[in-house]
């Protein structure tokens, strides 16, 4: 088979074999990155812009290394730097952009949605590096890739997610992703942070850690932001992190060979304990490693695939 | 200037009627309603298979003039008003300036009788420039010729004031018109709060925003003896409310828009800015019990929320996107499809759209007795044309049932006996 979509705006409408198509494509390119000399050519003449309306250091340095990797030419743009302060709308910085006819526009945005929006109105491929609490399909896929790696195989395996679902970006992508390759899915939090309709994405819903952890496979711990804390979801991030903080008390209750994922950055002492994000169940670094080679293959991939690399 | 409407079937609920009958016009009031009239010196108009109803009525319509004209004016708002067959609108107060002056309110009754096609009946603000800290001078607006009092879409969230609002409006026999929200509780909310906004992961504004300030100004209505207009209601809740506010005779009238009996909050799917209005649309069941609200009398009227807004203002991305959509060429094949669909008889749905909302705001329109104005509409009911959204009228074109099949349609109006539109 092979799987060479123009854009990746999300799992959502990924199936089971595109998904492990991308991963086994991942798993080659793992390859490359521990290489003497990490460069292959690739994506030789292909333009890369990594356009960031968000701030976020590790998505974007994933994404620029991965092109680079590959030959391409990248380019980072972000919003502070941009048009967008002047009042200039998407559409038009991102025509402007493609009017300089990059290959692939790599987006992260605060509004749900925005990536569609692109892809409604641009030629050129669109991967969505996150958009606003919808979705980021290179974390979920990443994610996948760690678990793989760690577990063999996704099908059968529990996973719960745990913390501020509502406002995470990563959250539906991961449901997405875990329940097409044959997981469970348990999602954790208080409920002020638990969307109405969730189950509907295929999980089940906990706002117990202690029983939503108990004899997993792998535990996902969402970054809590402290600028919520003494708003309404939350009164303080010392009651957040004694009912819902990952430490070496409750981790028992996982099972024994259990692995703690993160998506980053962390806030130690918060969602996870300095014990669990050091420990022997984490595997946050692999997932950093592994988002780079994910990164390379969804490039490869919404290039064309095969036939680029036999030009 | 005599016009003789021959042959057609006469829906005039104020009066009862509902049959065939023929109606002369002269001097641009009903001068006979009767079987085989003749008038040699009338023009003729054959209303073969076509309904004739008072023109319609739509009570709550944004206009945007003054100082919004970009988006709509006097001129645009009314030609589009006539097309679909409503020849009387009342325009909401978020204009620039604000209606909360006498002078305003002139403006707009002024320009829409030299240059407009309908008649526009002010409401005028409750709250001086909707800042929810003064009450507009509501006994000059009144006298100026306003017909109610609203902050539209600024809900006014101090209970005294409103109450005080309440009061001082009853003392001028106006309504008070609420767009029922707490706005505590939408915070940033773009769409209903549910499955499709948690998969879209856009921010939901739940349904108990609407029904909690319904809820009061229900009590506040009681509380004064007051009359409470709702505005656009939505939820199931709010329609029950206003149900079992009738019941215990509290002075509670209620609209609901052609786009919350149609559409579900599915139509947002795709980030579609053209499904973002507030109320948001919502879930199946909310519709259900809208319809419920229209076929058991709980809901008075079908009123559009006609928002206009630029094509730049909806291209954008969805939480950023301004609310509203048009909605005055709309409304009636979207109302007729509830007959169509048994949920309310054919005369229900003239009433809902004529002589229901002109009683919510005291208008003497709505009804084709003899001597009445001759605003009316003739219908083809069965009519089917496809909205293409470049040939609205109104000056903009943010609908989401661009392209939908609609059935039924205005083929002329007439205005104090002038037609101001034919198909």
């Amino acid at each position: 088979m092979s799987f060479n979509p123009k854009h990746i705006l999300g799992i959502k409408n990924l199936s089971a074999a595109d998904i492990n198509f991308i991963l086994d494509s991942a798993d080659n390119f793992k390859e490359i990155n521990s290489r003497q000399i990490k460069k292959v050519p690739t994506l030789r003449g292909k333009t890369i812009v990594n356009l960031f309306f968000e701030a976020s250091t590790r998505t974007r340095t994933s994404f620029e290394i991965a092109g680079k990797r590959l030959s391409a030419d990248t380019i980072n743009i972000s919003a502070s730097s941009s048009s967008v302060v002047k009042g200039e709308t998407l559409e038009d910085t991102a025509k402007n952009i493609e009017a300089m006819r990059p290959d692939i526009i790599v987006m992260r945005h605060s509004a749900s949605g925005a990536c569609d929006y692109l892809a409604q109105r641009l030629n050129c491929s669109i991967i969505n590096a996150g958009d606003g609490t919808h979705e980021h399909p290179s974390q979920a896929l990443l994610d996948a890739l760690t678990i793989r790696q760690h577990k063999g195989s996704i099908e059968g395996l529990t996973v719960t997610i745990a913390g501020d679902i509502t406002h995470s970006r990563v959250v539906r992508s991961n449901i997405y992703c875990l329940t097409r390759l044959g997981a469970k899915v348990r999602v954790a939090g208080p409920r002020t942070m638990l969307p109405p309709g969730l189950e509907k994405l295929g999980c089940e819903i906990y706002t117990d850690l202690r029983e939503a952890i108990h004899n997993v496979d792998c535990i996902m711990m969402l970054r809590i932001q402290r600028e919520r804390q003494g708003k309404t979801l939350i009164p303080s991030v010392r009651e957040y992190s004694r009912f819902y903080g990952l430490n070496p008390d409750n981790i028992k209750l996982a099972k024994a060979d259990a692995i703690v994922l993160h998506p980053g950055p962390m806030n130690r002492g918060v969602e996870i304990s300095s014990q669990i994000a050091d420990g022997p169940h984490n595997v946050i670094l692999d997932q950093v490693e592994n988002g780079v080679a994910v990164r390379m293959a969804l490039l490869y991939l919404v290039s064309g695939g095969e036939q680029t690399q036999q030009n | 200037m005599k016009i003789l409407v021959k042959n057609g079937h006469l829906i005039d609920p104020k009066n009862n009627i509902n049959s065939r009958f023929d109606l002369l016009i002269q001097d641009g009031k009903v001068a006979a309603v009767d079987n085989g009239l003749e008038a040699s010196d009338a023009e003729l108009i054959n209303a073969e298979g076509l309904l004739v109803t008072p023109g319609l009525i739509d009570i709550h319509v944004h206009l945007r003039d003054p100082g919004l004209e970009y988006k709509e004016d006097i001129v645009t708002g009314t030609r589009a008003a006539a097309a679909g067959g409503v020849t009387s609108v009342a325009c909401m107060p978020n204009t620039r300036p604000v209606i909360d002056t006498a002078a305003v309110v002139e403006y707009i009754i002024n320009k829409a009788r030299q240059h407009g096609s309908a008649n526009v009946y002010p409401v005028a603000s409750i709250s001086q420039a909707m800042k929810g800290d003064v009450l507009s001078e509501m006994g000059e607006l009144k006298a100026a010729g306003c017909v109610a009092f609203s902050d539209d879409g600024l809900p006014v969230v101090s209970g005294e004031l409103m109450r005080r609002a309440f009061e001082y409006a009853d003392t001028f026999g106006a309504p008070i018109i609420s767009h029922a929200e707490d706005l505590s509780l939408v915070g940033e909310g773009c769409m209903n709060e549910g499955e499709v906004a948690t998969e879209l992961g856009l921010k939901g504004i739940p349904w108990v925003a609407e029904d909690a300030a319904t809820a009061r100004e229900i009590m506040l209505a009681e509380f004064t003896n007051s009359h409470l207009h709702v505005a656009h209601v939505s939820t199931r809740g709010s329609v029950e409310l206003v149900r079992q506010a009738k019941a215990r005779g509290v002075k509670v009238t209620c609209e609901a828009t052609p786009h919350h009996f149609t559409l579900t909050h599915e139509a947002v799917r795709g980030y579609n800015t053209n499904a973002k209005m507030n109320p948001p649309l919502r879930s199946q069941e909310d519709v259900d019990a809208v319809r419920a609200g229209l076929a058991d009398g709980t809901i008075d009227a079908v009123a559009t929320d006609h928002a206009p807004h630029h094509y730049d203002e909806k291209n954008v991305e969805f939480p950023i996107a301004l609310n509203g959509i048009v909605g005055l060429e709309t409304m009636l094949p979207l109302t007729l499809d509830l007959v169509r669909t048994g949920v309310i008889s054919r005369e229900q749905a003239i009433a809902l759209m004529t002589s229901q909302p002109a009683a919510v705001i005291g208008i003497d329109r709505g009804s084709l007795e003899a001597g009445a104005v001759a605003d009316l509409v003739l219908i083809d009911p069965e009519l089917e044309w496809t909205l293409d959204a470049g040939q609205l009228k109104s000056k903009s074109k943010n609908t989401p049932f661009a392209g939908w099949t609609m059935r039924g349609a205005a083929t002329r109006t007439l205005l104090a006996g002038r037609t101001v539109y034919q198909r």
